[in-house]
């Protein structure tokens, strides 16, 4: 409202005015003068029914994405007088103040000073200081004129506001008031436990039919971030650049053979941008563009930053042969996707480069041409059932150089994906076998270590999974097996016991 | 007990080393473990063919941390030729400990030129190599050492005689750049890491009496 009046020379505050904008039920009310507001138009109502209140009301329609770049404008203004700045939904600026308010003198000489500036711009703003976002929201727009609460009074303060000073949506304030809940105190004295069952049904349904995000429809949420119980990261406004180099070529390319010297330019442009920056890629997608309009793209991911031209043309090395040319590709461009800050390095005091590629270059040609499922580190994980003692994280993710060793029972070298089942011959039922035959072959126990038994984890499996006794056993020719017996006799989990191969000794 | 000198060329150059092994006979992988260090902060690329790990199971990590405590990058490649790529490629990094590859059976791929390049690569970066060839026929290849390697009875346990005790295996040394096809019976120390010479005639009382001494 106040920028457009600063726009368009406007007329004074005694004239009911308001801006519009148009959306599926007609035309709505996005921001009404001084006047407008004292004979009953309110932001968010129809036009209709404010016209119907107050006849002689003057409308234009409202410049929304102005708004929106003058407020990021504002924002940049407003690092004056804290760096941390960011929007906040499509009126409001969040300064995080934390130790600079000392520089203009105490916080509410600060709070005074906003004001001050402000107004000299043509703004009425409403400012408001607090130790949560939340809190500040809502002091800013429902509380006095330069509220300054602290950690202590916080709580008090809050108390008196309406609930929709909490930023919940219009059901949910609607739904509070229903069930007797007209203020923020009334609210925060409400056992935590009920109203997380009341709402956390409601959270559930919006984004169910995707409406709303949940935080704006969950109360107690909102009320937690008021209070400071759930931290809440104020998002500054920040420049994004966006790496890419761009090729155009003459004529189109129709062979894939030659793109290779295509993409190493690019590879070396960009390289170039990252390096300006300090920054290194993380994910890349080269991009060919066809000359009937057809795009083909191919991505490649890396362990580690990366800004060195050779190791990105070699993550698509044959997978350009996989391009369809089709008429031609006449340009192409290489995006970093992900960039991380890359300081620069020295390798050494002598400039020689050491020979060879490093373990993080390895992993990365290994995924692209493999695939990235197919690459694992093998870690402990404290489990005693086998095979989940093993947690196969992907090698992209990072190398863990320094796993903590559990300490185990001698274990075998090798365990099969699935244990394959094996046909014994025992003495006793529960003890070990005299003989097997494991791939049509036949063996001999000669030794045998055992049983360790095994039983499973009931906490996380079906209650009819059965225990596990393994045996160690060596066979004629020295062989070393790790068989077990699922399940014993009579324990009520299926019928008589089966004998499974699981792993190699070596 | 001697240290078996032929099994642990270490003083000399990183190559190429073939194992040839049965399925289902894990034996390989301990010879090929008792030749890397144990205690090293280089990481070990560890290249299996689907065939393999069908054959020979999947590595298993709290086993493998009984002979070797270095990081383990696991490939599960779909065939011999993508298992040999992943070799190679890892070969050209200085900085891993060793390169394991287990293949199954003969792929065309495994050809003398693809063995050659491996322990070209091998001796060039100076990482050991190793090819473990499971149910594989001997023919033409670049490896430098090429062993045939058995399960044979393990020694005697300590403590209880019907359960199996320290590993032995039967080297057969067929076919090697630096010196005279041998064979060996070795038993792993699993304490000390290394491999030991056993009596091909057990003498039960002095095998007893060198392992009570250590």
């Amino acid at each position: 409202m106040d920028r457009w009046r600063k726009i368009s020379g406007a007329p004074d505050d005694g004239v009911p005015f308001a801006l519009i904008s148009d959306n599926a039920h007609g035309s709505v009310i996005d921001a009404v003068s001084r006047a407008a507001r004292e004979a009953g138009a309110r932001c968010g109502q129809r036009l209709t029914d404010a016209r119907a209140i107050c006849p002689t009301l003057a409308v234009e329609p409202s410049d929304q994405a102005g708004d929106k770049a003058w407020l990021e404008r504002l924002t940049g203004w407003t690092r004056r007088w804290g760096p941390w700045t960011a929007t906040d939904g499509r009126d409001g600026l969040l300064v995080d103040t934390t130790g600079v308010a000392h520089c203009f003198g105490g916080e509410d000489a600060m709070l005074a000073d906003m004001q001050e500036r402000y107004a000299a711009l043509g703004f009425a703003a409403r400012t408001a200081m607090a130790p949560t976002i939340g809190a500040a929201w809502a002091l800013a727009r429902y509380g006095g004129k330069g509220a300054n609460v602290d950690e202590a009074g916080l709580r008090s303060a809050l108390a008196s506001l309406p609930v929709e000073s909490l930023r919940i949506d219009a059901d949910a304030a609607m739904l509070l008031r229903r069930v007797g809940l007209k203020s923020i105190g009334a609210l925060a004295d409400m056992p935590t436990l009920a109203l997380a069952r009341r709402f956390r049904s409601l959270g559930f349904a919006r984004t169910f039919t995707r409406r709303k995000t949940d935080a704006s429809a969950n109360p107690l949420h909102r009320l937690q971030q008021a209070l400071g119980q759930i931290a809440e990261p104020v998002e500054p406004l920040a420049e994004r650049t966006i790496y890419r180099a761009r090729s155009r070529m003459l004529e189109p390319i129709r062979h894939t053979a030659v793109l290779e010297p295509v993409l190493i330019d690019l590879a070396r442009d960009l390289c170039e941008q990252l390096f300006a920056d300090q920054q290194g890629l993380r994910r890349v997608r080269f991009e060919a563009f066809r000359v009937d309009g057809h795009t083909q793209a191919l991505h490649a991911g890396t362990t580690a930053p990366v800004r060195d031209p050779d190791h990105i043309v070699r993550l698509f090395g044959e997978d350009l042969e996989q391009l369809e040319a089709g008429f031609g590709f006449d340009a192409f461009a290489l995006t970093a996707l992900l960039h991380e800050t890359m300081a620069a390095r020295q390798s050494g005091l002598d400039e020689e480069p050491p020979e060879g590629i490093a373990v993080s270059e390895l992993v990365d040609r290994l995924c692209a041409r493999i695939g990235p499922d197919k690459v694992h580190q093998p870690l402990p994980r404290a489990s005693h059932v086998p095979e989940r003692a093993v947690e196969w994280r992907p090698a992209m993710q990072g190398m863990d150089a320094d796993p903590q060793v559990p300490v185990l029972p001698e274990r075998p070298l090798r365990l099969f994906d699935r244990p394959e089942p094996v046909t014994v011959i025992y003495a006793t039922p529960e003890g070990p076998p005299r003989r097997f035959r494991w791939r049509r072959v036949l063996h001999d126990v000669v030794k045998v270590e055992g049983p360790e038994r095994i039983a499973p984890e009931w906490w996380r499996e079906r209650s009819n999974v059965r225990l596990r006794d393994y045996y160690k056993v060596e066979d004629q020719a020295g062989r070393r097996f790790w068989l077990y017996r699922g399940g014993v006799i009579d324990d009520g989990r299926g019928g008589p016991p089966q004998w499974f191969m699981h792993g190699l000794f070596a | 007990m001697p240290q078996v000198s032929a099994a642990a060329p270490a003083s000399g150059q990183p190559t190429l080393q073939e194992a040839f092994v049965a399925p289902g006979d894990a034996s390989a992988i301990g010879l090929v473990l008792s030749q890397i260090q144990r205690r090293d902060d280089l990481s070990l690329l560890w290249v299996q063919d689907r065939k393999a790990m069908r054959e020979m199971g999947r590595i298993y990590l709290p086993g493998l941390l009984e002979m070797t405590e270095c990081p383990v990058i696991h490939v599960a490649a779909q065939d011999g030729r993508e298992a040999l790529w992943a070799m190679l490629e890892g070969l050209k990094c200085a900085s891993l400990g060793a390169v394991i590859g287990e293949i199954q059976g003969d792929p065309r791929a495994l050809d003398f030129t693809a063995t050659r390049r491996l322990a070209v690569a091998a001796e060039r970066y100076g990482v050991p190599a190793f090819l473990v060839r499971v149910n594989g026929q001997p023919n033409l290849s670049g490896a430098r050492r090429r062993w045939r390697v058995e399960s044979r009875p393990s020694l005697s346990h300590l403590y209880d005689a019907k359960a199996p005790g320290a590993p032995v295996w039967s080297l057969d040394l067929f076919r090697a750049r630096d010196m005279p096809p041998r064979r060996w019976e070795v038993s792993y120390d699993r304490a000390a890491h290394r491999l030991d010479l056993v009596p091909a005639t057990g003498d039960g009382q002095v095998e007893e009496d060198f392992r009570r001494a250590g």
